[in-house]
């Protein structure tokens, strides 16, 4: 209740140099937020060309109905598979007059339709990986009537390269954004309670007990960082609703990170402030 | 009370501030403790008040001693020693009245009986009408008067008064010194380390110790028994 008091009332005697505290953290932690902005949408990118990852079974225009049907049953009952879906002859070559109307006129004048009959086998999310595809197509391709099995090797390869080298890169900056944001909040509380040195020095005089000092000074430093996480929020999303309307689309961070920054921002600030009075006092 | 025993305190660049001092004060005593500027005064009170600890040698203050105290315990023994500086290390912003309360509330006092009590305090230091007076707008011997009811507010069994009346006129002095004897026939010890020997020989009734280059060059206690 005295550390909540005096939290408040350390507000209101400093409100310039709180202020400042709270400005900087901001500013550290809107670079967080742009990074996460940044991050989020690399993410949907990425998830958008993974959902199209899949495996194409081509099948022989000899293979039995009853043949196609038990390699149907065979690749759904993978643990992996979603869906496995059976695309004949002719709706091969209608999907190919629609998708690819510049061949369209070669399709009509073809006197034998050349598209093969083919299962499309669909990967559950977190499944759509090199290993899982390359196993699935290698299983495939052990039936006599399977003409060939294709997921694009190259560019699947490529995207789950792309894929670890973004997740390394995020985590590398994502740390490295979060210890200089730690750093600024810590040299901004460093200071508010550097210029109350003389309240710390007499509070002890008269015999108050390290927790009691540190408690209002903890509690001071989550407000900075929470006002700070705040206005780091609102210039992200100010940056977000500009990039929206005069460059490219781009999605919002979801709610729950918005939480988890507000959050990071408090405990960063009464954990900075925890440091720099524990220091402090050593000193005293 | 408080008893130093062979007491020295040397700096890496200074040299000793203090050597070899031994004196015990002892309940409800009231005593000076003079010298010149560099001779040791303050050293031996931040000693007492155990703001620093001694190269060797001992300091008890009511039970406590140097060589067992950690950071962690020193508020056991501030809370027994009330301190008063020459320049008041008062909260500036804030009134008499928070100044004094702020002790309370650091002891943990009943947040009710915080104002009757600060209020009390500040009535026995003369100051009952300027109690929600800014510090600032306090003179010298108003400010001095708040610190002391800041350092009685613990109710301590030693009060220690470092140059107290070193920035005020002869008349806040007075008052002062007035108050401080009106506490220590409470039944509370006091020292105070002045550099002034007019206001000493004001009160020839009390202890006197005098340093010199860090060493205890006179106690009128052991020169009254060295007398008798």
């Amino acid at each position: 209740m005295y550390a909540m008091r005096e939290a408040i009332a350390g507000v209101r005697r400093a409100p310039v140099l709180i202020g400042l505290s709270s400005g900087m953290v901001g500013m550290a932690l809107f670079v967080v937020g742009l990074f996460s902005l940044a991050t989020y949408n690399l993410q949907i990118a990425l998830a958008a060309i993974e959902e199209r990852v899949e495996v194409v079974v081509y099948l022989r225009d000899d293979a039995r109905q009853s043949e196609i049907d038990h390699l149907l049953g065979e690749l759904a009952d993978y643990p992996e598979v979603s869906r496995v879906n059976y695309v004949s002859k002719r709706d091969a070559l209608e999907r190919a007059q629609r998708e690819l109307p510049e061949f369209g006129q070669l399709f009509v004048d073809a006197e034998v339709n050349p598209l093969p009959q083919s299962l499309e086998v669909e990967l559950r999310p977190g499944n759509r990986t090199p290993d899982v595809v390359e196993r699935i197509a290698r299983g495939a391709r052990n039936y006599p009537f399977v003409e060939d099995a294709l997921y694009g090797e190259e560019w699947v390869d490529r995207l789950f390269a792309l894929r670890r080298i973004g997740f390394a890169s995020t985590a590398v900056l994502g740390a490295a954004f979060a210890l200089v944001a730690a750093l600024i909040i810590g040299t901004a509380l460093r200071i508010a309670i550097f210029a109350r040195r003389e309240e710390i020095y007499i509070m002890r005089l008269v015999g108050a007990r390290n927790g009691f000092i540190r408690r209002p000074f903890i509690l001071e430093g989550a407000m900075a960082g929470l006002a700070g996480g705040i206005l780091a929020i609102v210039l992200t999303y100010t940056t977000y609703r500009g990039v929206y309307a005069y460059l490219f689309e781009v999605a919002w961070i979801p709610g729950g990170w918005v939480g988890i920054g507000l959050l990071a921002g408090a405990l960063f600030g009464a954990a900075s402030s925890g440091v720099a009075i524990r220091r402090h006092l050593r000193e005293v | 009370m408080i008893k130093l025993t062979h007491v020295s305190k040397e700096y890496p660049k200074r040299g000793y501030a203090l050597h070899d001092v031994s004196f015990h004060l002892k309940k409800a005593e009231f005593a000076f403790l003079t010298g010149h500027s560099g001779s040791g005064k303050s050293t031996t009170m931040s000693l007492i008040h155990m703001a620093d600890y001694p190269t060797s040698g001992e300091v008890r203050v009511s039970g406590f001693s140097s060589a067992r105290m950690t950071g962690r315990d020193l508020w056991k023994v501030r809370r027994r020693v009330g301190m008063v500086f020459q320049d008041f290390r008062l909260l500036p912003g804030r009134s008499a009245l928070e100044n004094v309360a702020l002790v309370l509330e650091v002891t943990g006092t009943p947040r009710k009986a915080i104002q009757p009590k600060a209020n009390r305090l500040l009535d026995q230091v003369g100051l009952s009408g300027k109690a929600g007076a800014l510090v600032e707008e306090l003179s010298g011997g108003e400010r001095q008067r708040v610190a002391i009811a800041r350092a009685l507010a613990n109710d301590p069994y030693i009060l220690l008064a470092d140059e107290p009346t070193g920035n005020l006129d002869d008349r806040a002095t007075r008052g002062i010194l007035d108050l401080f004897w009106d506490i220590n026939a409470t039944g509370m010890a006091v020292l105070m380390a002045t550099h002034d020997l007019e206001l000493i020989r004001r009160y020839p009734h009390a202890r006197l110790f005098e340093l010199d280059q860090g060493k205890l060059v006179y106690d009128s206690a052991a020169a009254d028994t060295e007398a008798s």
